[in-house]
């Protein structure tokens, strides 16, 4: 059944935003209603996708020059497609609705509204795009509704740093990405994921063309899902408004680049050694950003590189060659971390706008129910039993354990070191005395943003278990139940919160002083260094040979000539340049008359 | 008949302008008129067709065969949909002119009335001399209502096109000597005909003159330094029309004349001209990084971005040209609107250094958001046709000859080329940075914002953009049938 029923899904949101854009500006109440009725449309109609096997949808040409190219706007409409459709829509709509709390007195609330649709829009056709350009379209307009939502309070030089820097750090992936496409396109002769599956046989055969293509295509996800070494961006991407932060650099774009890598496994998966980087890859992010996180103060931060941790466990999951286990993850982590980042946004909202968790301390008491909530997403987070993230994450760990014993021993680290930064975070926020005047004063936050945190709470908690998950996502295949991986990860769980416990309780400062930690490992001081050392410098040296060798040269030279031409003309009194424009025009007369008929 | 009346119109307004009608209304009805002729053209076009549409001619002389003949194939008519478009836009964002306000409106037209006839013309003689009339009201624009060193500007770039004029007539010559008396003829339909009739070594001779002639117009790396040094300088709607339709007469001209007249000559120079155009996305992508000011970054933004049309005419694949033209429509228009936006800047704060400027997006958001489009438009930004033509002439060259054993020449001016998108992102969003976020500075709050009456003119070129962005098969549709025959052997 051939249907348009998809494109109003993907259109809906995008209506809203032209809509704003273009006629609402100025009516602020009016632009955030049409942006949340429209998600909510798209959410309903996502259900009723969701529900009908076999739909197809219509399908469109966007370029056509067979048989070298054909990009379609079509729709793939499978269990994983489906699936994220209601995740996204879903989750958005819930963060639509407390954005209409969190933003209600900001100037730029139709901006942001309009924004926060595009963003839907975008997300919504990378899910469903059939073909690698259509995706890698609104790859690119994911990033761009990022950059407009990071940089949503721009006269911040802290925003607008940001916003540039998550923008600029995507195009870097996505250089890799497109190469990879083209590489991938130019051996099997097709972009649509279908044909290209069905034409892989052209690509397996040269081993070494395929593995670089494949890393290529990678290095799109590395930045997406911000990935050792391009992962950089994602903390200071906080700097934009907090829903922002749990919709799109949380739940949801920044699974995009697990996604895509699940919906091209018939690719990344017919090269080994592709599989073996990015497995690591995901690693070594998985343990890099929980130790980074443990050494922040920021409560956004703590849970930006508690996000990259999380990102890094679904990329290894890839890796290890399971896409089930990496969905898994990414379905349960999506609410958890939703839900984590809308109580941040809460606390931070009732503090006013005090992120630094040192300047806060026994909320427990006036945040009763953001509290509550929040103890949930630690709980799934941390992978606690029966809370959803024990069985996404464990799923993980038992992959890793069969697979290679040596990403299993990191990412039972990285489970200890979760449990490690998460009980400071909770022990420091809300437990002990306050520590400022704020944290005394803070109250609960308004029903419109509580109630998004409760309905949130409910997947947080039981979205793993496997009858619930297994109408969502494909669970990875049950072997023999082994005892001794969950047990493992659930002692390292207990041990990580034992240690925070024991070491923040009651404390009015951090007793640790790591300075590598505390600086992120210096990264971007490095790229700064990095992108002076040659780029700048590069740019500086261009800049001088043009204006002092090339123009001076070439131009410099002839113009001096032309100045003796001119004082020449001057001298017949007519040297100003309509004089010398009428005799040019006269000049190339003769000149044509000369050759052409003498 | 139509044609005509596309071709005349701006000519004679201009002409009226200069006897005393009044200028800006004047102008503006002209350019409305000539616009509402041209769609109703892209409409009433059968782009299926091959051959010229809509062919009129005039006999000028009938013993040197030179005849005035117009007509239009899906190219032409995407330049002329170009020209039209954009000089609607500038002569709307022409502001006030304190000094000869009459002759600055003629002149605008006039370069119009080049551009249109320089497209339209199918007579190698007028095709050649149309744009020689829109060259000299561009140096006259610059020299007299430029601003900063405008006399060295007007000079610099009025030596240099003239000299790339000069080369390009040079070889347009021996073109038509190098036929046998009985095909010789100015006709470019007839011309056509002869591709096979030049030997391979006057064909390489005569192509690398028009190589050059027509590169210099274009500011191909190493003749480009002209560039931003004029845009800088001239007034706003002048660089909007030299950078976003006049300079793109040399691309044209490649494609209508240098590549089908001459496919032996242009196989024997690909390679040069390859390594030239990395020079232009690589080497002036990293000169414009290091600019200070706004007019000069944009300047050579545009010096930068021809790299990738340059590319697309030597990717040797249908896709890749028609890719070249869908980036000359594209890039047109979003220079244009670039320079429109920055050169209200100028006015309303009276400098364009970057680092005098910052957080204008609080002060003027309508002239923040309109920058936006363009600047992420200029990038790439998919939904933009920039996008959709980079798209092609990257994955153009890169299947010319792709070979999973190992990369050639193709393959990697395609890697580099898409390394320029990088360096393109860079510099366009450092420079919005600088000059609409963070906070705003005090020494610009005297500025005001657009006058509400633009978004038309930027309506209207944006709306172009995002359509053929949205469906570049629309685009494509008609502009491919004039490259098929190019060709017929290639994929």
């Amino acid at each position: 059944m051939s249907s348009a029923l998809p494109w109003y899904i993907l259109l809906l949101p995008f209506l809203a935003a032209v809509v704003i854009v273009l006629f609402t500006k100025s009516y602020r109440g009016l632009s955030s209603f049409i942006s949340v009725a429209a998600v909510l449309a798209s959410f309903a109609l996502s259900c009723v996708v969701f529900a009908t096997p076999n739909i197809h949808a219509l399908e469109l040409t966007w370029l056509d020059f067979r048989p070298v190219l054909y990009v379609p706007l079509g729709f793939v409409l499978d269990d994983l497609s489906k699936t994220m459709l209601v995740l996204v829509t879903g989750i958005g709509a819930l963060i639509h609705v407390y954005s209409l709390g969190y933003m209600r007195d900001d100037a730029g609330k139709s901006r942001y509204f309009a924004s926060l649709s595009f963003f839907m829009f975008s997300m919504l056709g990378i899910v469903l795009a059939n073909n690698f350009v259509m995706m890698f379209i609104f790859w690119d307009l994911v990033g761009f509704s990022s950059y407009l939502l990071i940089g949503h309070w721009f006269e911040r030089d802290a925003a607008a740093e940001a916003a540039k820097k998550a923008f600029l750090t995507n195009r870097l992936g996505d250089f890799g990405f497109m190469l990879g496409i083209m590489m991938a396109w130019a051996a099997t002769g097709s972009v649509v994921f279908g044909e290209m599956a069905q034409q892989i046989g052209r690509i397996t055969s040269y081993p070494g063309y395929l593995t670089i293509s494949a890393l290529l295509i990678f290095c799109g996800a590395v930045g997406k899902s911000a990935q050792f070494p391009l992962h950089v961006w994602l903390p200071d991407a906080m700097e934009g408004p907090t829903p922002i932060s749990a919709l799109i650099h949380a739940a949801t774009m920044v699974a995009a680049g697990v996604y895509m890598l699940v919906r091209v496994s018939f690719l990344i998966q017919a090269s080994a050694e592709a599989l073996w980087v990015i497995a690591w890859i995901g690693t070594i992010t998985a343990v890099m950003a929980a130790l980074i996180a443990t050494q922040q103060n920021d409560i956004k931060r703590i849970l930006a590189y508690s996000t990259l941790s999380q990102l890094g466990y679904m990329i290894m999951a890839v890796g290890l060659a399971s896409g089930q286990a990496a969905m898994f993850h990414l379905f349960t982590h999506a609410f958890f971390k939703a839900l984590l980042f809308l109580g941040a946004g809460s606390i931070i909202v009732m503090l006013h706008h005090e992120q630094n968790i040192w300047k806060m301390g026994g909320l427990a008491g006036r945040l009763g129910i953001t509290f509550l909530t929040f103890l949930v997403g630690t709980l799934a987070l941390i992978g606690f039993p029966p809370f959803s993230g024990f069985f996404s994450k464990d799923a993980i760990l038992a992959l890793a354990y069969e697979k290679d014993r040596a990403i299993f021993w990191l990412a039972l680290f990285t489970a200890f070191l979760t449990a490690f930064y998460m009980l400071r975070l909770v022990v420091v926020v809300f437990f002990g005395k306050p520590r400022s005047d704020h944290a005394r004063a803070g109250r609960e936050a308004p029903w419109i943003m509580i109630g998004p945190l409760i309905l949130l709470a409910i997947p947080a908690f039981a979205s793993g278990f496997g009858f619930v998950a297994k109408l969502f996502v494909a669970l990875p295949a049950e072997k023999e139940t082994n005892w001794l991986v969950p047990g493992m990860a659930l002692g390292a769980t207990v041990a990580g919160v034992i240690c925070a416990t024991l070491l923040y309780r009651n404390r009015q400062t951090d007793p640790i002083d790591f300075a590598l930690l505390r600086k992120k490992f210096y990264f971007d001081e490095l790229y700064a260094f990095l992108i002076g050392a040659t780029q700048e410098l590069l740019a500086k040296l261009s800049a001088f040979i043009d204006r002092w060798i090339l123009d001076a040269g070439f131009v410099r030279g002839s113009s001096t000539a032309t100045w003796g031409i001119g004082s020449l003309l001057r001298l017949l009194q007519v040297g100003n340049l309509q004089a010398y424009s009428f005799l040019f025009g006269l000049g190339i007369v003769g000149l044509i008359y000369f050759t052409l008929f003498r | 008949m139509i044609l005509l009346f596309i071709v005349l119109l701006p000519i004679l307004a201009a002409i009226a302008i200069l006897f005393g009608a009044p200028p800006r209304r004047t102008a503006l009805w002209a350019a409305g008129f000539t616009l509402v002729a041209t769609v109703l053209m892209y409409l009433g076009f059968e782009a299926g067709q091959r051959g010229f549409q809509a062919v009129i001619s005039f006999p000028i002389s009938s013993d040197w065969k030179i005849n005035f003949t117009l007509g239009v194939d899906g190219l032409s008519l995407m330049m002329l949909l170009l020209t039209a478009v954009v000089t609607f836009a500038a002569i709307w964002f022409t502001g006030k002119i304190t000094q000869h306000e009459h002759a600055f409106y003629a002149c605008l037209l006039l370069i119009a009335g080049g551009a249109f006839g320089a497209f339209a013309s199918l007579d190698l003689f007028f095709f050649y001399a149309f744009h020689e009339l829109a060259l000299i009201p561009t140096f006259l624009l610059i020299g007299i209502w430029g601003t900063g060193n405008r006399q060295a500007a007007a000079w610099k770039i009025t030596i240099y096109l003239a000299t790339g004029s000069f080369i390009l007539l040079l070889g347009l010559i021996m073109l038509y000597r190098s036929l046998p008396e009985a095909a010789r003829s100015f006709d470019i339909r007839a011309l056509q005909k002869t591709a096979g009739l030049i030997p391979a070594e006057a064909q390489s001779n005569i192509f690398l003159l028009l190589l050059v002639g027509f590169g210099i117009l274009v500011s191909l790396f190493p003749f480009h330094s002209w560039a931003p040094e004029a845009y800088a300088s001239a007034p706003a709607p002048a660089a909007m029309l030299h950078a976003g339709v006049l300079k793109k007469f040399g691309l044209y001209g490649l494609l209508r004349v240098a590549i089908p007249l001459l496919p032996g000559g242009a196989e024997r120079w690909n390679t040069l001209l390859i390594v030239l155009l990395l020079g232009n996305i690589i080497y002036i992508g990293l000169v414009t990084i290091a600019q200070k000011r706004l007019d000069w970054m944009l300047g050579y933004s545009s010096v930068m971005h021809m790299g990738y049309i340059f590319l697309g005419i030597a990717s040797g694949t249908l896709l890749g040209t028609s890719g070249a033209a869908v980036l000359i429509f594209a890039h047109g228009i979003s220079i244009a609107l670039l320079f429109a936006i920055s050169g209200e800047i100028r006015q309303r704060t009276g400098t364009l250094v970057l680092r005098e400027l910052g957080g204008l997006g609080k002060i003027m958001p309508r002239a923040a958001f309109a920058f936006g489009l363009a600047a992420f438009a200029s990038i790439g930004l998919p939904g933009f046709a920039n996008f959709t033509g980079e798209v092609m002439v990257l994955f153009g060259a890169f299947r010319n000859g792709a070979n999973p054993e190992r990369f050639g020449i193709y393959q990697i001016a395609a890697v580099l080329g898409l390394w320029g998108v990088v360096i393109s992102a860079v510099y366009m969003l450092r420079a919005y940075r600088r000059v609409f976020m963070g906070p705003a500075l005090e020494s610009l709050s005297g500025a005001t914002d657009l006058q509400r009456s633009l978004r038309i003119p930027i309506g209207m070129l944006v709306a172009l953009t995002l359509w053929f962005g949205f469906f570049p098969q629309t685009f494509v549709r008609i502009v491919t049938p004039t490259f098929k025959s190019y060709f017929t052997s290639k994929p």
